[in-house]
């Protein structure tokens, strides 16, 4: 597997050009704050904003193939692509390789000069006063799980732009062969988790249990495994429904009785596996085949769920289990981070983690916008990202100063289109609601 | 018979990009290049600064043992193609052996073209394309008292720059009425000419040399106007021209170059060609051209590459952009694009005597053709983007011409970033 590098994320929507990082760059780099000499550059752009022109440390970069004299190369461990001063001719044709400004004469010392990511502390992120550069390392995730073995078959039948194939192939790895693997019905078994013809769809021990007693068999495999000695990760990946209803009596069992197990639910609020279903994890207000538009009955029009949704993890919590967290894959430093976590506490007691899964079939938006409406839950402050333990309490990881408001993220999708201002300003306030539910818990864990 | 699935001959800029375009799309057909330098690959560009001695020669190395070894490609140094056996896909070498191949690349570049003149072929001279070229050039001009160098285009003028910084008296004959005729015009020529007789250099444009013989110092060298010099050194750097006597008997069609399409396919099949050799559709007009520069070397080398692996990811070759940058006595020039007006272009300079700048913009129908400057810096391969894609320039004309770098910059935002 190729690697993947950090890289200087830009948010032109929140640049309003004062030219700090330029200023920044300019002072580490040469020791004068002359924005002129600055290796980050923004240029006004033709749109009345503001755009960069900065290395973009290119995978296939022109300006090495173009330099006659080996002076520049890309590393392959950083991904930076950087210039040596001995071997530069100073003829310039680097700058005439690249077509994205990215490297230019600095007229200071007569060489070119381009950004080299301050070795991987770059100056000018910290010093942008909007927080329009980001440094990102979600590689780092990348290249280490790319070293791991995939323990799922190749070629799962999930449908069109959905992220559980990434989260089942990310979870498993990173939890290993050394797992037990439940998955009761729903999406998971139905992406093939459990096989075709007799034969599995994962390296590992894998079984189908019921959707009512998943957590209680697990448990018992779990025990059977300690007896003989043998230390096993018993892993649960479970959708909203068969947790959150038929499945409760025994997930909440198994976590009373603090048994050692990972469970992890894939929430995509409904059963979207037998044909999109209502589930207590289906929010208010949404669209599924048992909550339908329509003109309803006896002068009742129908208007999607009722009722507002049930809030597993915060049910979990109150188990007083070893760890208790909900994610996102639009975070995946976050998922993973979580992910490692559980599996600790999974060694001495009960682990639960809450997955958001935005469903691109049973929600009714475009196969490539997942990570988009799941970041938009948690930017709206929909859903929230926060982490349980009985010691520390419950804790925000990825707190929303800032948020949206709610019809940012419900008019991403179909599910939500019929909604009446009156059911959109009840969910905007149910989302306060459960902010404030949330932070009470995370005030009381601070005193 | 030896044999290979791919076979790349030569080994500088369009030959390595071609092994990396393989390598990228076929990780395991075998792969032989071939090359009739005995060093590792490197470029004719950085050889003027290996000549000036600021490049070590050992330090210009594209590519070492390694990366042939770690991309399975054997590398065969001091073999030269002698002839081209297209009906049974076979390569003759100089040594008498054969290579047979499924897909070959020619990418044996180019030589320098001596001109004919009489007494040229009795007398010491140098040329400079070869690392063995510029180490024994390097070793000469720390000798030279008077040196001569025939033709001023950039191989010339670099060299000359050279001799003049060791001290040398050093004269320029050009047969043309301008120097680097062909990349800058007269007002740009200027600039240079005078840089260099500024440091003491004598430039004779319009001028051939008729006639050589050898001297006790080296040789005795006549003008067309009857005028005599002794040089001790002489370097001929009057232009290049393809190496590619290996087609001869053989079909693959060939004019000036080798004539490739667009994806740098030659008349016959499985046989391809890319860099200096090669003549390829220009830019700005569908006849085929000889544009031997390195940019256009790397990208259709990559073309071919991918070509012949039968990579999907294939664009077709958008036609050859000149581009040049040229770095005298501390000051640089880039020329980007077209750098003669065609009829109907409309031309807006901009001229700084007083300090040597000098900017001049081609336009037609408010999109660039070209654009080149004097200590003028702009991003050339915003330029060149620009001129490929055909962006209209109308409205922003005069803000461009005072200020290409931002302008430039504020388009690439726009378009392509």
């Amino acid at each position: 597997m190729g690697r993947s590098y950090n890289t200087i994320a830009f948010d032109a929507a929140k640049c309003d050009g004062c030219g700090d990082c330029m200023t920044a760059c300019a002072t580490a780099k040469v020791g004068v704050g002359d924005t002129a000499r600055s290796r980050i550059q923004v240029v006004g752009s033709a749109d009345d904003g503001f755009e960069l022109a900065l290395c973009r440390q290119c995978g296939d970069p022109k300006c090495v193939t173009v330099c006659p004299a080996g002076a520049l190369t890309k590393d392959g461990t950083s991904g930076v692509i950087g210039w040596k001063a001995a071997k530069c001719v100073d003829c310039l044709l680097c700058t005439v390789g690249c077509a994205y400004a990215g490297i230019a004469l600095d007229a200071g010392t007569g060489h070119v000069a381009k950004c080299d990511m301050c070795d991987g502390a770059p100056a000018c992120v910290p010093a942008c006063p909007h927080d329009a550069l980001t440094y990102i390392t979600t590689s780092r995730i990348y290249n280490e799980v790319g070293d791991w073995e995939d323990l799922f078959a190749p070629g799962l039948a999930g449908c069109q732009g959905c992220n559980t194939e990434l989260l089942m192939r990310h979870t498993l790895r990173r939890v290993g062969p050394d797992t037990v693997l439940a998955t009761p019905p729903g999406c998971v078994p139905g992406m093939g988790s459990v096989g075709f013809n007799g034969t599995t769809g994962t390296k590992i021990p894998v079984f189908h249990p019921l959707l009512t007693n998943t957590a209680a068999m697990l448990a018992g495999i779990k025990r059977q495994y300690r007896r003989v000695g043998r230390e096993v990760t018993a892993l649960a990946i479970a959708g909203d429904g068969g947790a959150s209803d038929v499945g409760f009596q025994s997930l909440s069992g198994a976590a009373e009785r603090n048994e050692q197990i990972l469970f992890m639910v894939v929430d995509n609020e409904g059963y979207m596996n037998t044909g999109m279903q209502r589930s207590s994890c289906t929010p208010y207000g949404a669209w599924t085949s048992t909550t339908p538009i329509g003109e309803g009955s006896r002068g009742m029009p129908s208007q999607g769920k009722t009722q507002d949704a049930k809030n597993l993890p915060l049910i979990m919590v109150n188990h007083r289990c070893e760890y208790v967290a909900t994610a996102s894959t639009a975070y995946m430093e976050d998922l993973y981070d979580k992910l490692d976590k559980a599996i600790q506490a999974s060694k001495v007691g009960f682990a639960y983690l809450h997955v958001y899964s935005p469903c691109t079939t049973g929600w009714r938006f475009p196969t490539d916008q997942n990570m988009e409406v799941a970041r938009k839950a948690v930017e709206t402050n929909f859903v929230m990202l926060w982490e349980y333990t009985p010691g520390e309490g419950v804790r925000f990881t990825r707190p929303v100063d800032d948020p949206l408001p709610v019809t940012e993220y419900l008019r991403a999708m179909g599910r939500f289109r019929h909604l009446s201002p009156d059911q959109i300003s009840h969910i905007q306030g149910k989302v306060v609601e459960n902010l404030a539910f949330v932070k009470q818990m995370v005030h009381r864990a601070s005193v | 018979m030896e044999h290979t699935k791919y076979l790349v001959v030569g080994s500088s800029h369009a030959a390595l990009e071609a092994v990396t375009a393989i390598r990228m799309h076929d990780a395991e057909g075998s792969l032989t290049l071939l090359t009739r330098d005995t060093h590792l690959p490197y470029s004719p560009t950085v050889l003027p600064y290996v000549v000036s001695g600021r490049s070590a020669p050992d330090g210009i190395f594209l590519r070492d043992e390694k990366f042939f070894a770690d991309n399975h490609v054997a590398l065969k140094r001091g073999k030269a193609l002698k002839a081209l056996h297209t009906e049974r896909n076979a390569a003759e070498l100089a040594d008498g052996s054969e290579i047979a191949y499924d897909k070959i690349l020619l990418a044996t570049g180019a030589a320098p073209a001596i001109p004919p003149i009489p007494g040229l072929d009795q007398v010491a001279y140098h040329v400079l394309r070869t690392l063995d070229d510029a180490t024994k050039l390097n070793a000469a001009i720390k000798q030279s008292k008077q040196a001569v160098v025939m033709g001023a285009g950039l191989v010339g003028m670099h060299a000359a720059e050279n001799l003049v910084k060791a001290g040398a008296r050093v004269t320029i004959v050009e047969m043309a009425k301008q120097l680097t005729d062909g990349y800058f015009d007269a007002t740009a020529a200027g600039l240079i000419e005078k840089a260099f007789t500024d440091n003491g250099a004598r430039i004779l444009t319009g001028s051939r040399v008729v006639k050589l013989a050898p001297s006790a110092l080296g040789a005795t060298l006549t003008l067309e106007n009857g005028t005599r010099w002794k040089p001790d050194l002489l370097l001929v750097a009057t232009g290049v021209k393809p190496n590619m006597d290996y087609l001869a008997g053989s079909p693959v069609e060939h004019e000036r170059g080798i004539l490739v399409s667009d994806t740098m396919q030659t008349s016959v099949a499985n046989v391809w060609s890319a860099g200096d050799c090669a003549q390829a559709r220009g830019f700005f007009s569908d006849a085929k051209v000889m544009n031997a520069i390195l940019p256009d070397a790397t990208e259709q080398g990559r073309i071919a590459g991918m070509a012949m692996a039968g990579d999907p990811g294939l664009k077709q070759y958008p036609g050859g952009v000149p581009l040049n940058t040229y770095h005298f006595f501390g000051r640089h020039a880039i020329s980007v694009g077209s750098s003669k007006a065609p009829a109907g272009a409309e031309v807006v300079t901009r001229f700084d005597e007083a300090n040597g700048r000098y900017l001049k913009v081609i336009f037609m129908e408010g999109r660039l053709l070209g654009i080149y400057g004097v200590n003028e810096f702009f991003d050339g391969g915003v330029m060149c983007q620009l001129i490929l894609r055909q962006v209209d320039l109308s409205a922003v004309k005069e803000r461009f011409v005072a200020n290409p770098l931002a302008v430039g910059r504020e388009f690439m935002s726009k378009l392509w970033r």
